[in-house]
């Protein structure tokens, strides 16, 4: 079964002569530990289809379904609860709070949900030390570099039992080194068993992803298909060999 | 890759035996281009014979155990190469470039299907180089470098056709002015 289900997604912004259409009908299906990569031109519905899939927005039409359970028969609570503890983000302008150090960010969703603070910060710090990142856990963001600040954002968002990351253009102004690192890091989250949806225009942070698929003015156009070994791509290349 | 210049590069560290060379060459593309020993001697009489290398016994016929030196004038050919930069200055004639100018003239065509044809093969091509990237324990630098140009390049196409597809969008809706054809051709030629 899938983790998450987008079916027959719809989201329109105005009404009349001015409504404009963000999603028309979109289905999309993301099972557990697999990478999903969105990819579309600006304007074409990328964040509106994550921040629906994450709750964050109502869809005008369609239903979005997590681990089974359908958002539209969830109670403002239980939304709530379910992107404190099992929804992910990461934004392309990190959105870490500049007042709180580093493990204190990575901690902070943990106990919001009420898990105390003690251990709140020992899953913290356990998470930045998966991520490498344990030495960096007293500084604060101004004192971290770009792609520094983006890994600990995806600290604060796998840390716990979260199931669920949400990614919108992860390596925003990051050099390709560092989008690779940030790309790696959602991957090994996805090897452990969780769901991820990244929208990007990047085709090579794309390229990290299971499967990719294309948004074109709110609707889904096409999608790659699982791509054949990397084996057999050296070994197609290696045929016409070298030019003297 | 010139393959002349590759065994120039090799020589530069030191003397070296035929296989010796095939054998680094082919380390140093990661394994992605292959090389058979005949090119490799062919390729060094050629040197030899232009004074860019020299062997140890310049009277026996070319084999392997056989030892290459590469001379001053081979070090400065090598020299001038490595900081001479491809020449650039024409457009290749690339294929994808005139399938979506060719889709443009067919009636009845949709010229995004045909980019969105195009741009979803590239990225199923990046996908499978990427994997090759994953498991880093594999991933020697000289192969990393190899994987990396090419993800760059298939990358710089998915963008061309990004922007084509914006370009066409927009286009369809603005009133049509000037046939581009003329005017590109013109800025060509007066910028030679």
């Amino acid at each position: 079964m899938s983790y998450l289900e987008l079916r027959q997604v719809s989201k329109s912004y105005g009404a009349g002569a001015g409504e404009v259409l963000a999603l028309s009908v979109v289905n999309l299906a993301v099972e557990r530990g697999s990478l999903v990569a969105v990819m579309g031109p600006s304007g074409s519905g990328k964040s509106t289809l994550l921040t629906i899939a994450g709750s964050l927005e109502q869809p005008t039409g369609g239903e979005v379904v997590i681990d089974g359970d359908a958002l539209s028969s969830m109670s403002r609570n239980d939304k709530a609860r379910l992107r404190r503890r099992t929804v992910g983000y990461v934004f392309q302008d990190f959105n870490l709070l500049a007042g709180l150090t580093a493990a204190e960010n990575v901690s902070l969703p943990l106990e919001l949900d009420g898990v105390s603070a003690k251990k709140a910060h020992l899953a913290g710090m356990a998470t930045l030390e998966e991520l490498g990142l344990s030495d960096r856990a007293s500084h604060f963001p101004d004192e971290l570099s770009g792609g520094e600040r983006q890994r600990v954002a995806i600290a604060r968002a796998i840390v716990g039992e979260r199931s669920l990351l949400l990614a919108d253009e992860p390596s925003g102004a990051l050099d390709s080194s560092n989008g690779e690192a940030v790309m790696r890091m959602i991957l090994a989250a996805c090897k452990r068993g969780m769901a991820a949806v990244v929208v990007t225009h990047d085709a090579q942070l794309a390229s990290w992803a299971d499967r990719v698929v294309f948004l074109r003015d709110g609707r889904i156009v096409d999608q790659t298909v699982p791509p054949p070994t990397p084996e057999s791509l050296v070994a197609a290349l290696s045929e016409p060999g070298p030019r003297q | 890759m010139s393959v002349r210049h590759a065994l120039l590069a090799f020589l530069s560290e030191g003397p070296k035996y035929g296989l010796q060379l095939r054998q680094e060459f082919e380390e140093s593309t990661g394994a992605v281009w292959p090389l058979n020993v005949g090119q490799v001697y062919t390729t060094l009489q050629r040197l030899e014979r232009d004074e860019l290398i020299e062997s140890d016994d310049r009277g026996e016929e070319v084999g392997p155990q056989k030892v290459f030196l590469i001379t001053e004038a081979g070090r400065n050919e090598l020299d001038t190469w490595l900081n001479t930069p491809p020449d650039m200055t024409e457009p290749p004639r690339d294929e994808l470039v005139i399938k979506v100018l060719a889709a443009l003239r067919v009636p009845g065509v949709s010229v995004h299907g045909v980019i969105q044809v195009h741009r979803r093969y590239l990225v199923e091509l990046m996908q499978q180089w990427t994997r090759l990237k994953e498991d880093e324990a594999d991933f020697d630098l000289a192969f990393a470098l190899v994987v990396d140009a090419e993800l760059f390049r298939l990358d710089s196409l998915v963008r061309w056709l990004d922007t084509a597809d914006g370009r066409l969008k927009r286009a369809a809706l603005e009133a049509p002015s000037a046939k581009p054809g003329p005017l590109i051709r013109r800025r060509l030629v007066a910028r030679r």
